[in-house]
């Protein structure tokens, strides 16, 4: 997985000097667990910046 | 008894009429024109774009949800305002022109004693050669702007799926069709739901996919990027797009102004001055906004649109509209009860209301043209926009002309985004982001111009799941069904 977004970048090219995600963080984005933690984290922090905009 | 008359049945217009109904009740009157007989959800477009929703899941009909409301409901495009009445009368009134079926060309007048403006923008694909014309989107592209367009997208999109599927490769190019551009935003969730889209349908490998807009970086989003706290680091939205981008082998251009369309082929300037080319074989640019073209009449039949209306045909408000250059801009510059200035009972709202200055810094080429994101104001800020304005004109009505105006500036109110990245319930994603404030404040926050502790983004599955719920819970809300009053803008 790592290598196959590594070979994406072109030396020299636009994305050279990108940060590009390894196999982990590829992975956490999907796993069903984490994101349900995730979830609720984002909502609370959603939640806050709304009722900051009202 | 008092009239409120609403152009506009969008975010921010339907926002505004449904509260300002339920605050006044059956002693005033609250009248909606709008030209369209749906309301649509624009924000899911995108998946109607890529065929995983249907038309008939982003729209529904307005007319017994404002039935219901007891809104006065004319499907009908306002043509001018005529804010003095005319000769005959000082009772300020509209023009409008009916759009239902069989009574197309019927005009009307509408008078009012409090006027809101929210009628969103002219999709003006008639600036770019080859985008469109004054009739509309042209036949060399496709668009996510109306779920119509959308659906013409996916049919498109389809087309070219089952030519990878034969061996031949196709070539995409999404994402703004005119140096003056906004929404890039709704362009970066096509970009990227069309790649999950591909990659389902096992024909990745055959797409070269490629990003271009008017930004100056890529991130910039017409809100001139933001940071964002991540592993101890304030990090720019430029690392965050651009680190995606390459995740998902998608090269950009950026800095371009699109100035010609062809048959497969966009001609751009870029922001160094350099020409270029580039072929498509599918591609989706977003058009540049402008006002509707809503004249206004003074009462000896004077044309004052110029009184009413910025030169880019957005209403003028309460802005500071001489802020100059760059270097002057302050957060204050903002508009923050949308009233207009000439007019006390005219009011603006969403895309309608004329913004003082971009929010990220204008550029131009060396050849002058200017090549840079207009300032956004769709989404969260709308629909609180159009709340803050519909209880100002409530209280006018209720309290007293003299009541005080309620404030809502987008340099002190956040906006919580969701932007699509691939739908799926266990394998999509969403980059799920707050940024407080929507225009930065850097006299508040120096540095970033925002506070980096309500300002965040990341992409997961999680920011998928927020999003399809808000496709409901913002329908719930729009029908005005139990409890839709609890739901935020």
């Amino acid at each position: 997985m790592s290598k196959k977004v590594e070979s994406n970048i072109k030396a020299y090219g636009n994305n050279f000097t990108t940060m590009t995600p390894g196999p982990l963080a590829i992975a956490m984005r999907t796993c069903k667990i984490w994101q349900l933690i995730r979830f609720v984290v984002i909502n609370i922090k959603m939640i806050i910046v709304v009722n900051k905009s009202h | 008894m008092a009239r409120l008359v609403v152009l506009g049945g969008g975010v921010s217009g339907h926002t505004a009429a449904t509260f300002a109904a339920k605050w006044l009740g059956s002693a005033h009157e609250v009248v909606v024109v709008t030209p369209n007989s749906k309301w649509n959800w624009i924000p899911s477009n995108i998946w109607v774009g890529v065929g995983q929703m249907s038309k008939e899941d982003v729209t529904f009909d307005l007319a017994p949800v404002y039935a219901k409301a007891g809104i006065i409901y004319h499907q009908a495009k306002a043509l001018g305002i005529h804010p003095e009445g005319n000769e005959t009368s000082d009772k300020p009134y509209v023009v409008v022109e009916s759009t239902i079926d069989g009574e197309d060309g019927k005009i009307e007048n509408i008078e009012y004693d409090y006027l809101i403006n929210a009628t969103g923008p002219k999709l003006n694909f008639a600036a770019t050669p080859g985008l469109g014309d004054a009739n509309g989107l042209g036949e060399f592209t496709v668009s996510v702007c109306t779920a119509d367009h959308a659906v013409h997208a996916n049919e498109e999109l389809e087309k070219t799926i089952v030519k990878m599927k034969n061996g031949e490769r196709q070539k995409f190019l999404i994402g703004t069709g005119h140096g003056l551009c906004t929404c890039q935003g709704a362009a970066f969730e096509y970009i990227f739901n069309i790649e999950h889209e591909l990659n389902k349908a096992g024909v990745r490998d055959m797409a070269d996919i490629k990003w271009i807009s008017n930004e100056s970086f890529l991130g910039d989003f017409g809100v001139g990027g933001l940071h964002m706290k991540s592993m101890g680091f304030a990090v720019s939205s430029k690392i965050f797009a651009e680190s995606l981008f390459t995740e998902r082998n998608v090269d950009w251009i950026i800095g371009a102004h699109v100035n010609k369309v062809e048959k497969g082929k966009v001609h751009y300037e870029l922001l160094s001055g350099e020409m270029g080319e580039e072929e498509f074989d599918f591609s989706m640019l977003i058009p540049p906004f402008a006002g509707v073209g809503l004249k206004a009449i003074a009462k000896d039949g004077t044309d004052i649109t110029a009184t009413l209306f910025a030169p880019n045909g957005f209403l003028k408000v309460d802005a500071n509209y001489a802020a100059g250059a760059y270097e002057n801009w302050k957060a204050s510059d903002w508009p923050k009860t949308y009233q207009n200035p000439t007019y006390g009972n005219i009011f603006a709202c969403g895309i309608a209301f004329a913004p003082p200055h971009p929010i990220s810094k204008p550029m131009s080429s060396p050849n002058g043209t200017p090549i840079n994101p207009t300032p956004p104001r769709t989404g969260m800020p709308s629909g609180i926009i159009g709340k803050a304005v519909a209880h100002s004109i409530c209280d006018r009505i209720t309290k007293g002309e003299n009541a005080p105006l309620h404030e809502a500036s987008m340099a002190d109110m956040g906006a919580a985004c969701v932007a699509s990245a691939g739908k799926g319930l266990f394998d999509g994603t969403a980059a799920a982001m707050t940024i407080y404030p929507v225009v930065p404040d850097f006299d508040k926050y120096p540095g970033t111009g925002r506070d980096t502790d309500y300002t965040f983004g990341e992409i997961g599955l999680a920011g998928h799941w927020i999003k399809h719920i808000l496709h409901h819970l913002f329908i719930w809300k729009a029908k005005l069904k139990f409890g839709w009053t609890l739901i935020p803008e």
